[in-house]
């Protein structure tokens, strides 16, 4: 604000109710009063001087509202910062993924003699899906509608609570993935390239619809005949990471280009 | 000093500043499809302050022109303008959104959630300036009634009160335009009356567009009424034109009711009784 200040001499006249100040100077002090703490300060001490029954009057409302307004509680705020970030329904999803999980680590410590792939490492690529699917999905979330017409629905929220996801999956997967002996990298690229897929093809189908289609593939074409068979394929070999990072960078490109889908109802029917 | 902590808050420019649109919602020839059928076929609207209810029979279309209005359907064809921007653009629509509150006809909700932490939920979504959201919920939550149960958990509430904490997170940002698609569901008498008094109340500054089956509602609580039979806009006009349009001959308890069968009838003769 400006360094000028209304003179006392002015904020006196106002305060008297003297109606000689001219309309133009009247119009302009209570503007500057609106936006100068200072000459709000100067003019409570006139006003406490000038008019002493309006300031008890005042004094007497402020001291019967104050226990008032103390008594009312306080918002309740424990909920906002995770909220804005993971969707409100994903915790049980969580937990069901690090249940299974758990379980391929236990089958792998309890088997570790085949000569097969690790289990850990073959369900490490679809451990998000769940999560993923549960960040915008019209069965699965509740508020789906109400959500899906606010300024921030989007990509923008998609990826913010897939984010989330990935934040609690991926810890869990190196975790499990350190505990099982497997590689590192071939659980996590796979994993963030199915994730990049499922939001890209959740633009077309719904992104709950897609987590189904793409983990079901994974289990029919690759899961199946490893453990069936006993073939290792190119997937899973450090030799296929090339392909697992094209798939990744293709999602991506994809879900960046159909962004707009995410902030309407109808192709999640 | 104890004066300035309770200063009132500067208006600001935006505010004020004049609108450059003639109609909040103004749309020509809207066709909105619902999966494969054209739930709206060729709407004409022009729609400023006030409280327009939408009457209609089930399946009208009367869910699915809200819905268009709400920016979560593309319109299929015409066109559509809120608030002097054309639907459509990625950037222009987050924009538009903030100026939109929207109650779906079934919203759900997170169960665990408190009221308060659900419509401050539900402020975020809608991008209220952080510093603002505790006292625009608060506010919300005392225009609608439900201040006595603010820190309840959702799911410990009934039927009429969740309704009224989805219209308090449908009018928590101040829209411009407010969609409420039945918001009277389960209200009971008294409360509809409350409602009615805050729908006039929105009505005098902000588009509030009511789709309802209960008749009376509109009557009693709108500016003007529009209805809606098979994806057209059958009438348009006040309640009282409505009331008009009924004869001694219609079906119906009030004059309201024979206006709003015999608009329909002359517009689908061959329909049956329901």
């Amino acid at each position: 604000m400006s360094e000028t200040h209304a003179s006392a001499q002015l904020i006196d006249r106002y305060v008297g109710g003297d109606t000689a100040i001219p309309g133009d100077e009247l119009w302009a002090l209570e503007a500057h009063l609106e936006n100068c703490p200072v000459c709000r300060g100067r003019l409570a001490e006139i006003v406490a001087e000038q008019t002493p029954d309006v300031t008890s009057m005042l004094s007497g409302i402020w001291s019967e509202l104050e226990p008032l307004a103390v008594s009312t509680p306080a918002p309740v705020r424990r909920r906002r910062w995770v909220a804005t970030w993971a969707s409100p329904t994903l915790v049980p999803w969580l937990g069901m993924t690090a249940l299974v999980m758990g379980l391929a680590l236990l089958v792998d410590w309890a088997d570790s003699t085949a000569g097969r792939p690790s289990l850990v490492q073959l369900l490490a690529p679809v451990a998000p899906l769940l999560g993923v699917a549960v960040s915008w999905a019209r069965g699965l979330d509740p508020a789906y509608e109400l959500t899906s017409a606010t300024p921030r629905a989007g990509l923008y929220l998609v990826l913010r609570r897939t984010m989330a996801v990935l934040a609690v999956v991926i810890p869990l997967l190196l975790l499990v993935g350190w505990a099982a002996e497997t590689s590192v990298a071939l659980s996590l690229l796979p994993c963030l390239a199915f994730t990049s897929a499922t939001l890209a093809l959740g633009g077309v189908i719904g992104v709950s619809r897609a987590a189904i289609v793409l983990a079901s593939a994974w289990v029919v074409l690759v899961v199946g005949p490893v453990l069936a068979g006993s073939m290792i394929p190119l997937v899973l070999d450090p030799a296929g990471l090339p392909l697992w990072g094209a798939a990744f960078v293709l999602g991506v490109v994809t879900v960046g280009a159909r962004s707009g889908a995410y902030t309407r109802l109808g192709s999640h029917r | 000093m104890k004066g300035d902590e309770h200063v009132i808050r500067a208006v600001n420019a935006a505010e004020v500043a004049p609108t450059t649109y003639a109609w909040e919602i103004r749309a020509d020839g809207l066709r909105v499809k619902a999966g494969r059928r054209m739930a709206v076929d060729g709407v004409d609207l022009s729609l400023g302050a006030g409280v327009h209810g939408l009457l209609g029979p089930n399946g009208a279309g009367k869910t699915t022109l809200i819905r268009a209005l709400a920016t979560v359907l593309r319109p299929a064809g015409g066109e559509l303008e809120l608030l002097g921007a054309s639907v459509g653009g990625r950037t222009e629509q987050r924009r538009l959104r903030r100026q939109i509150g929207y109650l779906p006809q079934d919203f759900g909700f997170y169960k665990r959630f408190t009221v308060r932490e659900f419509i401050e939920y539900m402020a975020w979504l809608k991008e209220v300036s952080k510093k603002d959201i505790p006292a625009a919920v608060q506010r919300a939550i005392e225009r609608i009634g439900l201040a006595d149960r603010a820190d309840d958990r959702m799911k410990t509430l009934s039927g009429g009160m969740i309704r009224r904490a989805g219209i308090a997170q449908a009018i928590v940002n101040d829209p411009q335009i407010l969609l409420l698609d039945e918001p009277t569901a389960g209200l009971d008498p008294a409360q509809r009356l409350r409602f009615r008094e805050l729908l006039r109340e929105l009505g005098s500054d902000t588009c509030v567009v009511v789709s309802t089956h209960l008749v009376e509602d509109v009557a009693v609580a709108c500016t003007d009424v529009m209805l809606m039979g098979e994806g057209k806009l059958v009438f348009r006009g006040t309640p009282a034109e409505l009331e008009a349009a009924g004869g001694a001959g219609d079906a119906g308890d009030s004059p309201i009711e024979r206006g709003y069968t015999a608009l329909l009838a002359r517009q689908q003769p061959d329909r049956g009784s329901w």
